[in-house]
Parts: C-alpha cells; structure tokens; sequence
C-alpha cells in the first residue's frame, strides 16, 4: 500500500485510472452484492432458530448468529440491500434537487436566490442530525422517514456547490456565444452550465455516500430508520448492543460491513476527485 | 446608403460596493454598411461594455442602438433571436469561448441548429465554413484544449460567420494571440471583409492593428468618445492630449 501511494504520486494519470478501476470494481461489488443479496445469502435472513442462537463465528455460520439464531452473514448481505440503496436513493435525491436549485439560483440571480439561499441558510444553520431525528420521528419511522428526513438536511451543501459554480460559469465567453447562437436560457442551462457544473457535483456526491451510509445507519441504530426485523446494519448493531460483552460477533458483523462499505465509497470519491481535478485535465 | 449600426447616446452605469463606476457614458456613432470601424482606447475605457449592448449581453441604462435602421433594446426572445442574424461577436480568448467539453464543430453547429437547419445541412454548411477559415475539417472534432490559439479563433470567426450577418464585432480578437498569429487572423477578417461586404467593427487596443484594417477610428476614454477620424488622422495629428498619449505609447 505505501508503494502504490508514492508510485501513484509520481505516475500520476495511470497510476490515477488504476486506482480507479480498483475502487469502481469495489464499489461496483458492494452494488452487486446489494443487488443478488437474496441468491447470495446462504441461509433465510429471517428464519429464526432458537437452538442455534449466539453461536460465535464457526464453519457454517462465518459471522456467527445472534440472538433468535438468524445467520449473521445472511443477515449483513440482506443489510447491504437496505442500507446501500437507501443511501443511493439519498444521494440521488439530494444532488438532483441540490443541483438543480443551486444551478437556477446561480444562473438567474436576483429575488430567486435570494429567497433560495437564505433557505438553505436556515437549513445549514441548524444541527442536522438533531433536524433528521426529529424529522424522521415525526414521520413515524421508517426507511423511507429516515431518507426524506436526511434529504431535507442535506441537499443545501449541493445548492452551494452548484450556485457558486455555475456563477463562474454563467459569465463565461462560451456561455455569451451560446447566447449569441440563439440558445435560449433552458437550453445554456442544459448545454453547457450543466455539464460544466457536474464535476464537483458528482465528486461530491461520491464522497457522500459513505457519510450517508453512516447516517442513515445511525439513524436506524436510534430506532427511527428500518424497523427491528428489517435487516439493515444500524439497526443490527443496535440490536446486538446489549450483548456486547458476551458476544461482540453480533456487532461487529455489521458493524465491519459499515466500515468497510463506507472505507471503499470514500477511496472512491477520493480517486474520482482526482481523477476530474482540472490541473490533471488538462494535457 | 443606410447605416448599418447607429448608437445614440448610450450609457451604462456599473456599481462596485454601491460606487457607481460610468463604464459607457453617453457615446453615439454611426457604422456605414461595409465600413470598417476600429474602437480604440485603454482597459477599462468601456469598448468591451459597448459591443456587448450592441450584441444585447448587457442592458444599456440609457439610450438607442438602431441596426439597420432598426431599435434593438426592447427585442425579446424570438426577436431577439433574429437580432443574431445580423450582428456576431468574435471574442477576445478564443479557448474561453468554446464550450471545454464540447467540440468546436458542436460550437459552430449550435446556431445552425437553433436557427432550425438539419444536422445534415449544418455538417455542411460547418465544412464550407472551415474551408472559408483555412481550417481542416478535422478540427470540427476537436475540443478547444486540443486547438492553438490562433485556430481556435479561426473556428470562433466561423462561428461568427455561420448566419451570414452584416455586421461583425471583433472584440480583442486578435489580443490573446502571438504576433506571427495575429496577422495571419487579421489577413483573415480583411479577406472575408472585402469578400462579403462584410461591416467589421473592430475593438482593441493596438493602434497598428486598426491602422492597417480600419476605415475609420474611434478613440475612447473613460466612457466617452474623445477623437475620431481616418487612422492616419488621427495617429499623425490627435488633436487630444489622450490620444497623442496613446499614439505616442505604441510608435
């Protein structure tokens, strides 16, 4: 590992492509994994075996089982399914509203930035996970609570980074000669602000899904994400909290899964950052 | 013969932290059809802020611009539209001025396309159109990072030319570039100038430029128009202070 990282500093642009490869095939596992979790899991994530429960990891059972003997490896590669696609759907949700909002406010100025900013300023403004707790219990709990209460929280920070992108870009010369082409607003803004303003956008978005990741976790671990027999790492973890001290497999399972997933999204986002930055792009 | 271009009176006021900054203060002139016009004068003097309320990038606060005999300020979408029919603008940094992940064929199609030609139509027009540039066809498929300077501007003049328009502005166009460049840029207007009939107006800052291209000059000074005459005229005699001071810094 320490070779790769001052071989890659030196290479640069290959040595950046083969990070990436590496970490798109990892990620590209982890959504496989989300994908055939039912075919993979070797046992019923469900099934509930008294006789065999809290077993420590043996031959059968890699992860172990927990406490009404469900298979702990079943049970995280299901997890992976709500936890990766909840946050996919967050972070799908929150560029595509963050950007489109920070792209209309950074292109049209005026009253509507104004009033679009100051919003996202009171959302900046006030404790996110604090908001998203109390979001998602009012929706009554749920998945899908714990999503939109994340998204509402969220999306400003993607606003900011497409309003001040798309400010540089609006007054760029090639966006005065689309004009000058007869492109009306929709079209610029289709054409030529958009895919300009994608790239930090998209960086951004990748860092992110390892944070959501957590948070959406965190938020089942305090009971208002998927519900107990729903398999889903948070909420994994804080069923095996209590047992802790006997048996430490129950948490760790999913616990390592978080770890993991969120480490490979990360290295990810980090590779895809420096695979756009400009000083590279330029040849 | 009808002008092609009369401003009258314009002025646009710029406010920096509430400090109201006069970048065009009151100018008027007139542009024959055909006529050659250079704008000269130092940075910040308010050429750039005049070509753009003439091609409707800025709103004037005050005044008319009649092209062809016709006001301009009030147009609107479609209309607005047809004004680019009439008048282009080629820019001062080329490779700013196309689009970094588009390539320059896209760029030149653009207009076409808007203006309701097909795809088939523009290739075709885009290839008469390199031809007229003294650019390859190759160079429709490339991005504006893989072009030198001087044939990325060749591909913006295209671009200017792609609607036939009577008048074209050449902002700095010749600025960003190196020397050996620049007159092969210049060479270039003055061909398509005389070919087509073409009404250049030509903004800079290089009194040589203007000398051998332009009918006519005009030199600006903090927002104002402060001498006109022919080129020789006016760099042989100024009758301003300003404009000896700027004759005398070139010769």
């Amino acid at each position: 590992m320490e070779l790769k990282r001052t071989a890659g500093r030196r290479a640069g642009n290959i040595h950046t492509t083969f990070k990436m490869a590496v970490f798109g095939a990892l990620v590209a596992l982890v959504l496989l994994t989300a994908v055939f979790a039912p075919q993979l899991a070797p046992f019923d994530p469900y099934e509930q075996d008294l006789g065999s429960a809290l077993l420590p990891p043996v031959r059968e059972h890699l992860f172990g089982t927990d406490r009404f003997g469900r298979d702990l490896l079943s049970r995280v590669i299901m997890g992976s399914r709500s936890t990766v696609f909840s946050a996919l759907l967050l972070v799908l949700l929150i560029t595509v509203i963050g950007t489109a909002v920070g792209m209309l406010c950074g292109y049209y100025g005026g009253w509507l930035d104004s009033l679009l900013m100051r919003l996202s300023d009171v959302f900046l403004a006030f404790p996110g996970m604090v908001f998203a707790i109390a979001a998602a219990g009012v929706m009554k709990g749920g998945l899908f609570s714990a999503v939109a209460a994340l998204a509402c929280i969220s999306w400003p920070k993607y606003a900011r980074i497409a309003r001040s992108q798309a400010l540089a870009i609006r007054n760029m010369p090639y966006v005065a000669a689309a004009r000058l082409a007869g492109s009306g607003d929709v079209q610029i803004m289709g054409k030529h602000i958009l895919p300009n303003l994608a790239g930090p956008v998209v960086v951004t978005a990748v860092l992110d899904m390892g944070t959501m990741m957590m948070e959406i976790a965190g938020l089942s671990f305090l009971g208002l994400g998927a519900a107990p027999p729903a398999a889903e790492w948070g909420s994994m973890m804080s069923d095996g909290r209590s047992m802790l001290q006997t048996s430490p497999w129950v948490v760790l399972a999913p616990g390592l899964a978080i770890f993991l997933t969120v480490m490979i999204f990360n290295l990810a986002g980090d590779t895809v950052r420096d695979l756009l930055d400009p000083r590279q792009r330029k040849r | 013969m009808q002008n092609i271009l009369e401003i009258k009176e314009i002025k646009k006021t710029f406010y920096k932290n509430r400090i109201p900054f006069p970048a065009v203060d009151g100018i008027s002139f007139a542009m024959e059809r055909g006529e050659c016009l250079g704008l000269v004068g130092e940075s910040g003097c308010g050429k750039s802020t005049t070509a753009r309320i003439i091609t409707h990038l800025t709103p004037p606060d005050e005044g008319s611009v009649l092209l062809d005999g016709e006001e301009t300020r009030y147009l609107k979408g479609r209309a607005e539209r047809e004004l680019y029919r009439k008048v282009q603008m080629v820019f001062q940094s080329p490779q700013d001025s196309f689009d970094p992940r588009r390539t320059l064929g896209d760029g030149i199609m653009e207009g076409m396309r808007n203006r309701g030609m097909s795809r088939t139509q523009a290739k075709e027009r885009l290839y008469e159109l390199l031809w007229q540039v003294e650019l390859e066809q190759e160079f429709a498929c490339r991005c504006p990072h893989e072009v030198s300077g001087g044939q990325c501007q060749r591909a913006a003049i295209a671009r200017a030319l792609a609607p036939d328009p009577e008048l074209l502005i050449c902002d700095e166009a010749t600025s960003a570039l190196d020397v050996t460049v620049q007159a092969q840029i210049v060479g270039l207007l003055r061909k398509l100038q005389r070919e087509r009939g073409l009404s250049l107006l030509l903004i800079s800052h290089d009194l040589a430029l203007v000398q051998t291209l332009c009918d006519r000059v005009l030199v600006m000074y903090q927002g104002k128009i402060v001498e006109q005459g022919t080129p020789d005229q006016v760099i042989r005699h100024p009758k301003e202070d300003y404009t000896r001071m700027l004759v005398d810094s070139v010769f």
